[in-house]
């Protein structure tokens, strides 16, 4: 609490103007509660971020060569604009207590708890300490067989030094243990040279829930409420709500009071968040970690409290106590998130960089876009590639998953790979419906994106006559004749796209008549109601639709009432040489060459790894699609790839004309 | 642009519902639906066997290589898609010849059928091709051919006429109505080379792209084009094919060695572009066209695009099939005309022409039209307007539906000859660009004073009503039944009225058949038949194109009798 400044009375202080040492989404969204408090907002950005929406949204903006991770420039920074807070946002440097302390000791007002409780919350053994100290539940380990009963069952023998699975037992029943511990022992033994094990209580079924807390500078300590956040990929969070489905009021107040035990303990300050996992079937909940900052999921309690936890961050930094007191706290309906990301979800959730060429939300329903992007955003490979976070609130959760559910739908966006449909077909589960969302969500429901049989067909068509109306709204010579008007006949206008359901392409072939009415080799009539830049109306069969419409460079991005459909437009004609080289191997995504295990001329036999690539912490092996020789490597290790670079090029074994082979990895 | 014409929307009292309208489109749906009919066969070309030969050699049907030469989405204004009608050879004549917009260029495109005769010069072919040749000169757009021809139709025995059946005697009489083409002695022939040559030093841009053979004459087609495409293993250029070569001196080779595309693009240099296959050729063709700095000196439309206050759809009801009940000409302008807006001119002075200023999509023009026969007055009226227009630079437009000037005493005393001679003298010296649209009869010297084909105009369509001769057909037949009549009298031999009568019928039936629109389109004496409701569109689309030249007035006519 020495941090704050002046000695001015309660209530009366504020901030004048706020950094925020952060970018996307996150920073956009503190703008927007800083600006309403009357605060000055500053931005910092990297050269990655140069145009980024958020950057113009702040009154000034300073540049960070080094990027978001440079303490030192940004405090820097802020003194050189006069700010007098920093607002961390997530991630970077929000949980660094070291970058705290430079900003108190730079004179500025740090947004958040103060460095010794970021320290002490990030160190693992320290945190669990603490929460045992205030008496919240851990999750119970022993080194000691003979403890094993505290520990409890079904749990884990564990090897001490070990990983990836070698010398784990899992032990039902106590009168298995014995034998359980003996074999992990010789496991560990043989596998690492070290026979230590470990028991650890083992959650078969497990849930994330969390707890918001909120502290002010007077000891004061209050939470608002859990979230659950169970269903995750790649260890990262996808979808999450509040409040959890799965817990009573009993436990909903055990773990709340758990949770402000423990931060009143530390002397916490601004919001935090105490995760805990929790058994789905025993309903025991165990301490996690305490997350000393904002959370992304932060306006799913929002959304059901009615508070701003920035406006109180701001707040209480400032030096002003909570506005509200935990009787005071009450939540209404349910809310849920979900986290829109550039990335390929059939595919390993591998991350996907691009250029966002049509992002427009819907009008209704009603919901909270917190978007990092904008229409013409650039995502690179330099940060998280998370678009923005959807929030829908109502006032019972299946109203909530229908309203995410359908402003997902309507939401027209294109240009990259995103998790759009893969989340529409979480929230269209019916164990997502049932609340039945364990940890183990995504590998057990396998939900997967389906379009309907007539989505692309219906799009195509959509696409092809709008591109008829561009086309004629851009013949300056007989823009006035019906289109594709003829005396005499000539072949139907042909308009082929790539199918994007399928392999292949789909060609939408047309005629008209003197009054617009077009008749299609497919057999459909279709009636153009109305045609505008960015929108085409019309009447396929008796059916009358809108789509929106948004045309990037050879593809037309059209909105169904499903789902954003990307058409890829097969040129009419193609330059000679230009098909030569699409025979090989190309990167799935992008990334960074770490291993090539192939050279030219190599016999390489179906399945085996070629390269070994590397792209946001995650290693994917791309490996030869049939046996052949190896005729191109174009690539060397340390490469930065764009996704689509060509890798390597096989002739395949039985192909009489050498021809190259087809892509796939 | 917001500028409309003052003058107020026509008013037009057709009764759809009447019994006269109702039979009217009755009988015009079903010549368009005949029309229709001959359209697709004139599409398949040489047939579906052909056409699948064709195919089956990787090669696209020449309606396929214009489509993929056209700017997508845009229109294409084929010229006299049923040349051949009534004749031995193939509908269409084996040849298709328009005007489209290639690379935002509109240009004259021509493309030989080779699914029929291979390609070879029929007398149809001929004349389309010389009508394509004209239409890029007079309008100066530039003109892309797409050859695949074996040449001159080296036949013999096969010439329309040879061994025909009796059943097929009235019918060829009736094509020889007027003007059925006349085969020409070979002396003049080739007139279509002068013609290309011409356009170039016009400056006017030819490009040809080579697609199959195009052999001696065929060669000079490419030998006399600014920029040549050809495709690799598929273009055959060369004065004489691999057999002829042998015959005249005895060297034997092949057609690739002779005339290969890429002995052209690397030896001769009679290639600029050396194609991979035919749509990389037509991609090529475009590439060219896109690089002619191509500048319109009219800058297009000057007025608001106002539909017509009346539907069009009810130019179907105006026209009697027999042509014997009255059109009031303005009713059909009331359909055509932006916002059916029409300023007539002397109104109440020789009132069987109708004559005023209208705009269709825009373009400003001036609209000479019959009500009727034309008299002396009417004739002078005629001849003034046109003036005014030249003044103006006003294109004009011509709706023909005339049985020619007023004959008789009275008339000829109040100087039909010298006032209808007037209206030709500013009909023909008149430069303005003329339009013209056979809605009903065009006769006699009525279908010259209108601007009639002969008479420079740039576009001639007719409505599928439309009847062209030198007079009706039952005068034609009475007034030679009344020549007989007199060499029986002068000769004192006994008339025979029986037989008179049966070739008076005869020749009426013959003269009808032969004044029929399908027959004048048939010998390419016009653009082609149209539906009436589009005749705004092709309007349109003509002064669009007519807008490539400059629109000058005539500064001197000839010597008026006044």
């Amino acid at each position: 609490m020495t941090h704050r400044p002046g000695n001015a009375e309660p209530g009366t202080t504020r901030l004048r103007t706020l950094l925020v040492a952060n970018r996307g989404e996150i920073a956009r969204r503190i703008f927007a509660t800083a600006h309403s408090m009357g605060i000055t907002c500053v931005a910092v950005h990297s050269d990655a971020d140069a145009a980024a929406p958020f950057v113009s949204e702040a009154n000034v903006a300073v540049h960070l060569p080094s990027g978001y991770l440079d303490g030192d420039a940004i405090v820097a920074a802020a003194q050189r604009v006069r700010a007098d807070a920093i607002h961390p946002g997530y991630g970077f440097l929000a949980e660094n207590g070291v970058f705290a302390q430079k900003v108190i000791d730079a004179g500025l007002t740090w947004v958040g708890p103060a460095p010794g409780v970021i320290d002490t919350m990030g160190d693992k053994i320290a945190a669990k300490k603490a929460a045992e100290a205030a008496g919240v539940p851990t999750l119970p380990s022993t080194e000691d067989p003979s403890k094993a009963s505290a520990v409890g069952f079904p749990l884990l023998v564990k090897a001490a030094a070990g990983g990836g699975g070698k010398g784990m037992r899992l032990v039902e029943r106590a009168e298995d243990l014995d034998g359980a511990v003996a074999a992990a022992q010789r496991e560990a033994a043989g596998a690492f040279g070290d026979d230590r094990v470990f028991l650890e209580r083992y959650v078969r079924r497990s849930r994330h829930i969390e707890i918001q807390i909120l502290g002010d500078g007077y000891g004061k300590v209050i939470h608002l409420g859990d979230r659950e956040c169970s269903i995750q990929r790649r260890h990262q969070k996808i979808v999450e709500e509040a409040p959890s489905v799965r817990l009573d009021d009993d436990l909903r107040r055990a773990m709340g009071s758990a949770a402000v035990a423990l931060a009143e303990s530390i002397g916490y300050e601004s919001a935090g968040t105490v995760e805990f996992l929790l058994d789905d079937d025993s309903g025991d909940y165990f301490f996690l970690e305490v997350n000393t900052r904002l959370q992304v999921e932060h306006p799913v309690t929002e959304e059901i409290t009615g508070l701003d936890l920035v406006r109180e961050q701001l707040l209480v930094a400032a030096g002003n106590p909570l506005t509200v007191d935990q009787g005071e706290v009450t939540t209404s309906g349910h809310a849920i998130e979900v986290r829109l990301y550039a990335e390929d979800a059939a595919n390993g959730f591998l991350p996907a960089t691009g250029t966002v060429e049509a992002w427009t939300t819907p009008v209704e329903p009603v919901v909270r876009w917190d978007a990092g992007i904008q229409a013409g955003s650039v995502v690179g490979v330099s940060y998280d590639p998370m678009l923005a976070k959807v929030i829908a609130h109502g006032p019972s959760r299946t109203e909530a998953i229908g309203r995410l559910r359908l402003a997902l739908e309507r939401l027209h966006l294109g240009g990259l790979i995103t998790n759009r449909d893969y989340l529409v077909a979480v929230l269209d589960s019916p164990e997502f419906a049932a609340g039945d969302t364990t940890t183990d969500f995504i590998e057990r429901v396998r939900p997967a994106a389906r379009l309907a049989d007539d989505t692309v067909h219906q799009a195509a068509i959509a696409a092809a006559l709008w591109r008829q109306g561009r086309n004629r709204a851009t013949d300056g010579l007989w823009g006035f004749a019906p289109s594709n008007w003829r005396n005499a006949g000539l072949p139907p206008e042909r308009v082929t796209f790539v199918d994007p359901s399928a392999d292949g392409q789909l060609t939408i072939a047309y005629t008209a008549d003197r009054n617009g009415r077009f008749t299609l080799d497919s057999g459909e009539v279709v009636d153009v109601i109305e045609w505008t830049p960015d929108r085409i109306e019309l009447v396929v069969d008796g059916i009358r639709r809108s789509h929106r419409m948004t045309e990037a460079p050879n593809r037309l991005h059209v909105q169904t009432t499903t789902t954003t459909v990307t058409l890829d437009l097969v040129p009419r004609f193609t330059l000679p040489g230009s098909d030569v080289s699409t025979g090989g191997l190309t990167a799935p995504m992008p990334g960074s060459v770490v291993e090539v295990r192939c050279t030219v001329g190599d016999r390489v036999a179906a399945g085996q790894v070629l390269v070994v690539l590397e792209a946001m912490k995650m290693e994917h092996h791309v490996t030869a699609p049939f046996d052949g020789t190896v005729t191109e490597v174009p690539i060397t290790v340390g490469q930065q790839l764009d996704r689509g670079t060509a890798l390597v090029t096989i002739v395949p074994d039985d192909d009489p004309d050498q021809t190259e082979g087809t892509p796939g990895s | 642009m917001n500028r409309t014409l003052l003058a107020p929307p026509l008013t037009s009292a057709v009764d759809p519902s009447s019994e006269a309208f109702v039979r009217n489109r009755t009988d015009l749906l079903e010549q368009l639906a005949t029309h229709d009919d001959l359209l697709a066969v004139a599409l398949g070309g040489g047939g579906p066997k052909a056409t699948e030969r064709h195919r089956s050699r990787g090669r696209l049907p020449i309606r396929e290589r214009i489509a993929n030469v056209l700017d997508p989405d845009t229109p294409f204004l084929e010229i006299t898609p049923l040349a051949g009608y009534g004749s031995q050879y193939a509908l269409g004549g084996g040849m298709v010849a328009g005007i489209g917009i290639v690379a935002g260029i509109e240009c004259v495109i021509m493309g030989n059928d080779p699914t029929v005769l291979a390609g070879a010069l029929t007398p149809y072919a001929s004349k389309k091709w010389m009508r394509a040749l004209e239409i890029a000169r007079d309008n100066r757009i530039p003109y892309i051919s797409f050859v695949e021809s074996s040449g001159g139709d080296l036949r013999i025995d096969k010439k329309a006429g040879n061994g025909r059946s009796e059943a097929e005697n009235a019918d060829a009489a009736s094509a020889a109505v007027g003007s059925a083409v006349v085969p020409e002695h070979f002396a003049e022939t080739g007139r279509f080379f002068y013609e290309m040559i011409e356009l170039s030093k016009m400056r006017i841009p030819t490009v040809c792209v080579v697609f199959g053979n195009s052999t001696a004459g065929g060669a000079y087609q490419p030998g006399l084009s600014d920029y040549n495409i050809f495709i690799k293993q598929q273009s055959h250029v060369f004065l004489a094919g691999p057999p002829l070569v042998k015959m005249a001196t005895g060297e034997i080779s092949d057609a690739e060695t002779i005339g290969g595309a890429e002995m052209h693009a690397e030896i001769s240099g009679q290639a600029e572009y050396l194609a991979e296959d035919e749509m990389d050729a037509i991609r090529l063709c475009r590439e060219v066209v896109s690089h002619l700095n191509w500048r319109k000196p009219d800058r297009g439309p000057r007025l608001v695009d106002e539909p017509p206050a009346h539907d069009p759809e009810e130019l179907l009801g105006l026209v009697s099939r027999d042509l014997r009940t009255p059109v009031d000409v303005r009713d059909v302008i009331a359909r055509v005309v932006d916002g059916s807006r029409f300023e007539e001119f002397k109104p109440r002075f020789g009132p069987s022409i109708i004559c005023g200023w209208a705009s269709v999509h825009g373009f400003p023009i001036g609209i000479v039209g019959n009500n009727g026969v034309i008299y002396p007055d009417s004739a002078q009226k005629a001849a003034h307007f046109i003036q005014l227009c030249n003044q103006i630079d006003l294109p004009l437009v011509f709706l023909q539906n005339i049985t020619g000037y007023m004959v008789g005493k009275d008339y000829e005393a109040d100087g039909i000859i010298k006032k209808g001679s007037q209206m030709i003298n500013a009909v023909t010296n008149s430069t303005v660009p003329h339009l013209t649209v056979i809605i009903g009869s065009s006769y006699g010297a009525g279908t010259y004073g209108m601007s009639g084909r002969a008479f420079g105009n740039r576009f001639t369509f007719l409505w599928p009503t439309a009847k062209i001769a030198v007079m009706g057909p039952k005068q034609i037949a009475g007034v030679m039944s009344e020549v007989r009549r007199a060499q029986a009298k002068r000769k004192g031999i006994e008339f025979d009225e029986e037989a008179d009568a049966e070739l008076v019928a005869y020749a009426e039936a013959v003269q009808e058949k032969g004044s029929l629109a399908l027959r004048a389109t048939g010998a390419i004496s016009d653009d082609g038949i149209i539906d009436p409701r589009d005749t705004r569109t092709v309007l349109g689309i003509c002064l669009s194109v007519v807008g490539n030249r400059p629109i000058e007035g005539a500064e001197s006519y000839g010597v008026f009798r006044l």
